[in-house]
């Protein structure tokens, strides 16, 4: 039986931006409407591009940004009745620069154990020990306990805030862009890793990249943002095999496989990125959209539950396609 | 004819406390009009180097010195600073990765386009903006005109970015120099920006060196390919050779480090290359990717010459041919 350790349902959060300084402050909805479920050991991958929300989705889910409206629950828990810390003992991050999430003037055991002081977890016997452990599960050697950031690598950088954000044992792990600023063999390098921490301590993930192929690799689940709203959510074989909107389609089209002679993908995306203060009326893809047609313009479309997965678009909706005809 | 930029044997040494840094270690390749030569490597091998070596941009402390650095058979190497400077910008135009950093935040997107063009040509305001505008459509941004008066910050990254390209193209240059351009944007601007490149050097006829990590953006634009590892090429090819029959451990070390998809097993083990990349202070002997190689023997501990099998197809390891495919299959 699944167990389902972060729920979220119809969450919004909106800002008020100011867009010059005589003018009154408007509204832009970064989140509008999302609900997810993430199950005990599953990796689920969100993706999308700069500007869909999927940061401020990822602080909320990390209880650094309460949500506008809705409902995030931890465990069966709402995230409103539980206090930050409880929230960070359950979810921890893996922020995409090992450069600035580390602290250069404490060293590696420090760092590693500061979330044990913060806690309270332990004493310094026992924090000791379990940072030596955390060290060697992450693959640091033990020499390395009283270095600096400065001292190393990208990927061993990344290595500490992985073992870091192991410390109090969470469940969940967010993973924002977590080898975006890595080499290519360093990533590949933290990439098994994260495989097999999942396998080891059954831990849940939720990555959130713009690497598709990194996506790919990991997660058993992909939900495709679009302008604050979950456009698509597959199993991550259906999503690559069949993706039913035609944003996701273009954006696997985008992906560069290493295979000379193919030349770039053309994904038909003409316009850029709407400004999400002014989100295009109807469907917010429709500016861009190659199969747009006249409904799009004007309603919204729903969300459709598929079998496996969720789709909110007018070509998969057989009630708008028969009224259109 | 003479190629449009020849190198050879390009060497920059930075010196250090502890001794010189050999950041560039005899780099040589050759860009002919309308060519793509793609320089990829990861941090620290010497790519980004390598082309402000050619633009001249160096860090003042770096020094440079080359068997020959010609642009369309001129000695760039001989010219004085101010002739340098009458070229850059001119005739060879750089893209650089952050357009963020490299755009003036204190200027308009207008002023900025239409500096070079003035310093360079010495054309008046309204026909430089004229020329701005006439790029700025061409990059494909709509409102051209009214983007002039913006400034960076009013821009998206993929707005950015292609401004910096226009900027490059103001003087209509014989060779782009571009570095890492699309590595801070989307995979869909993505796809935008290196289709319009494309286009825009076909339309042109201008040489490319693209420096980048992604191997997906090498195979399909790159003409040639020069893969970088400790300062130096380590193998040359075309893009069919190096990505369809990669010859040094090093380029098969990375080709298996990507995840495909489709491809790779999901959740499978990637390969990875164990270990890390050498410092490059002081004296330096022997394959410089050794200490990282599952085929290291005693000959690597000596210095290992490039071995061209072909025009522009060379490889610098120790394996012979035969051996280093079987070597790269197996693997």
């Amino acid at each position: 039986m699944s167990e389902t350790v972060l729920e979220l349902k119809d969450v919004h959060r909106t800002f008020m931006v100011r867009q010059g300084v005589f003018r009154p402050k408007r509204p832009l909805h970064a989140v509008s409407g999302v609900s997810l479920r993430l199950e005990r050991g599953e990796a689920l991958g969100l993706v999308g591009e700069s500007g869909c929300g999927k940061s401020t989705l990822a602080k909320m889910l990390l209880g650094l940004l309460p949500p506008s409206s809705g409902e995030i629950r931890v465990a069966g828990k709402p995230f409103a009745q539980a206090d930050r810390q409880a929230i960070a003992r359950r979810v921890q991050p893996i922020f995409q620069d090992p450069y600035s999430s580390l602290n250069p003037r404490k060293t590696l055991a420090q760092i590693i154990a500061l979330p044990l002081v913060v806690h309270r977890i332990g004493d310094r016997e026992a924090r000791r020990q379990r940072v030596r452990e955390l060290m060697d599960v992450v693959g640091l050697p033990a020499r390395l306990l009283e270095s600096y950031p400065s001292q190393l690598s990208g990927g061993q950088r990344q290595r500490v805030a992985i073992a870091r954000a192991l410390a109090i044992r969470p469940e969940v792990l967010i993973c924002d862009e977590p080898t975006s600023a890595l080499d290519v063999s360093v990533q590949a390098q933290i990439l098994n890793l994260l495989v097999d921490l999942r396998r080891e301590l059954g831990l849940s993930y939720v990555l959130i990249s713009h690497n598709l192929a990194v996506v790919e690799h990991l997660a058993d689940r992909v939900a495709v943002m679009y302008l604050g709203r979950i456009v698509e959510q597959q199993p991550t074989e259906g999503l690559f095999a069949e993706p039913r909107h035609p944003y996701t389609r273009a954006l696997l089209e985008s992906v560069l496989t290493p295979d000379p002679g193919q030349g770039v993908p053309e994904t038909h995306l003409g316009a850029t990125f709407p400004n999400p203060i002014d989100p295009p009326s109807g469907c917010a893809f429709h500016p861009r959209c190659p199969e747009c047609m006249g409904v799009c313009k004007t309603v919204p479309p729903r969300p459709l539950v598929c079998h496996p997965g969720m789709v909110e678009c007018h070509l998969h909706d057989d009630e708008t396609l028969r009224k259109a005809s | 004819m003479a190629p449009l930029l020849e190198v050879r044997d390009l060497r920059v040494d930075i010196p250090l406390a502890e001794g010189p840094l050999h950041a560039v270690r005899g780099v040589s390749f050759t860009v002919e009009r309308g060519e793509t030569l793609c320089i990829v490597g990861e941090s620290g091998c010497g790519k980004s180097l390598t082309s402000l070596a050619v633009m001249d941009l160096l860090p003042r402390r770096a020094r440079r010195s080359a068997a020959r650095l010609a642009l369309d058979g001129q000695d760039l190497a001989a010219l004085s600073e101010r002739r340098m400077a009458d070229i850059r910008g001119n005739r060879m135009a750089m893209i650089f990765q952050e357009p963020m950093t490299s755009l003036n935040p204190a200027y308009t997107v207008g002023n900025q386009l239409a500096e070079g063009l003035r310093r360079h040509r010495r054309v008046g305001a309204a026909e430089a903006d004229a020329r701005a505008v006439e790029l700025l459509e061409k990059v494909g941004i709509t409102a051209a005109g009214d983007r002039l008066g913006q400034y960076p910050h009013q821009l998206s990254g993929g707005l950015r970015q292609r401004v910096m390209i226009a900027m490059a193209l103001m003087c209509g240059p014989d060779l782009i120099i571009a570095d890492e351009p699309t590595t801070a944007l989307d995979v869909t601007v993505q796809a935008q920006i290196l289709h319009l490149l494309r286009d825009l050097q076909r339309e042109l006829g201008m040489g490319m060196v693209f420096i980048t990590h992604d191997l997906g953006v090498v195979s399909r634009i790159a003409d040639k390919v020069a893969v970088m590892y400790g300062g130096q090429v380590v193998e040359s090819g075309t893009a069919e050779q190096v990505f369809n029959a990669p010859l040094h451990p090093y380029t098969q070390g990375l080709l298996r480090c990507i995840p495909i998809p489709g491809r790779t097993e999901r959740g499978g083990k990637l390969g990875s290359i164990p270990g890390m990349v050498p410092s490059l202070v002081g004296e330096l002997k022997g394959c410089a990717f050794r200490n990282r190689c599952p085929w290291r023997h005693p000959p690597c501990e000596e210095d290992v010459a490039l071995r061209e099998l072909a025009p522009g197809r060379a490889y610098r390891c120790v394996l012979e041919p035969e051996q280093a495919l079987a070597h790269g299959r197996a693997a």
